[in-house]
């Protein structure tokens, strides 16, 4: 990675955050926005969870992260700490490669 | 406010904010440690992995942007979706104006902080001053544990051999899972995940590393639909 993309990026994260503290009237915004706003990470999370596990260089592959993600997933909904979650299934992957 | 806070002194509540803040620190350190150990798998700099965490300071756009390169996606595939995963902290820091405090180059400092840990530790004061300190205080410790937990990750993950032995690509949909399971519950959530995955999961054979991840925004139309259903009903 560049350091021109690297501070780019960083421009625009302090420019998103900025918007309120620096720009805005004292008042938060309308709840219909919000809501909507609230929304847009998820579809982005849940695109990278299932790419990043199946992903195998422009197709679809299942190889041990797919294991290693059903660990994580019994582990988060089991309310396991995130360092836990992510070396669990660190773990899975690693083990299954080495058998 | 009370007498021992006009002295200086924190008060009961304060101390116990302060010791929250410092707990979630310590918490987003060792976050921060898997964040450098596969940001140098991806192929950064341990420099680079640093300056992230201090500059660009928001963990799921920063596990994107190393996650999209790791898989072969270049800058504009990796920087799109961070910066959509970053536009939250836009919705925090407006809803954060009504309890920041000082003139507006100060709240320009404090707006380094607005991240997920503050916002919502703020959330959760009922006192505007109490909510103001909670946001300082877990900002500045967030910040500290977040870059200090990076560069033990990035310097630990240079003497690492190949990444794929040791699973760390499996830690990247782990940890997205679980940054994403807390926010399920919302209205219209389960619409967009199951969407947006899909979506995604169907385009990487047809396009560019990186883009499938950004198409799954699309899914926010049905899943705003659905949320207003919910919240009509």
């Amino acid at each position: 990675m560049s350091w021109a993309a690297l501070l780019a990026l960083a421009a625009a994260s302090y420019a998103l955050k900025a918007l309120g503290p620096v720009f805005a009237r004292r008042q938060a915004p309308r709840p219909a926005v919000t809501r909507v706003l609230d929304l847009v990470a998820i579809p982005l999370l849940a695109g990278l969870i299932l790419v990043q596990t199946l992903d195998g260089g422009e197709r679809l592959t299942v190889d041990a992260r797919v294991p290693a993600l059903g660990v994580a997933a019994l582990l988060v909904w089991r309310r396991a700490p995130f360092l836990v979650v992510v070396l669990a299934a660190a773990a899975t992957a690693a083990l299954l490669r080495a058998i | 406010m009370s007498v021992a806070a006009h002295a200086g002194r924190p008060t009961a509540p304060r101390r116990a904010i302060t010791r929250d803040a410092l707990a979630i620190g310590v918490a987003v350190g060792a976050y921060g440690v898997s964040f450098g150990v596969l940001a140098i798998a991806a192929g950064l700099t341990p420099a680079q992995a640093c300056a992230m965490s201090i500059l660009v300071f928001t963990g799921a756009s920063q596990f994107a942007v190393v996650g999209v390169i790791a898989g072969g996606g270049g800058a504009v595939a990796a920087l799109a979706p961070a910066l959509l995963l970053a536009t939250r902290n836009a919705v925090y820091g407006l809803s954060l104006v009504p309890i920041l405090r000082g003139r507006r180059a100060s709240r320009a400092l404090q707006a380094q902080l607005v991240i997920d840990e503050s916002t919502a530790m703020a959330r959760a004061q009922d006192d505007p001053e109490d909510a103001h300190h909670a946001f300082l205080a877990t900002g500045v410790s967030v910040w500290i544990f977040w870059s200090l937990g990076t560069l033990a990750g990035a310097l630990a993950g240079e003497g690492l051999g190949d990444p794929r032995d040791l699973g760390l690509d499996a830690m990247f949909p782990a940890a997205f899972l679980a940054l994403l399971a807390p926010q399920l519950r919302r209205p219209g959530a389960p619409t967009a995940a199951v969407v947006g995955g899909a979506l995604a999961v169907a385009l990487v054979p047809l396009v560019p590393a990186g883009l499938p991840i950004l198409a799954a925004i699309v899914a926010v139309v049905p899943a705003a639909l659905a949320a207003r259903r919910a919240v009509a009903a």
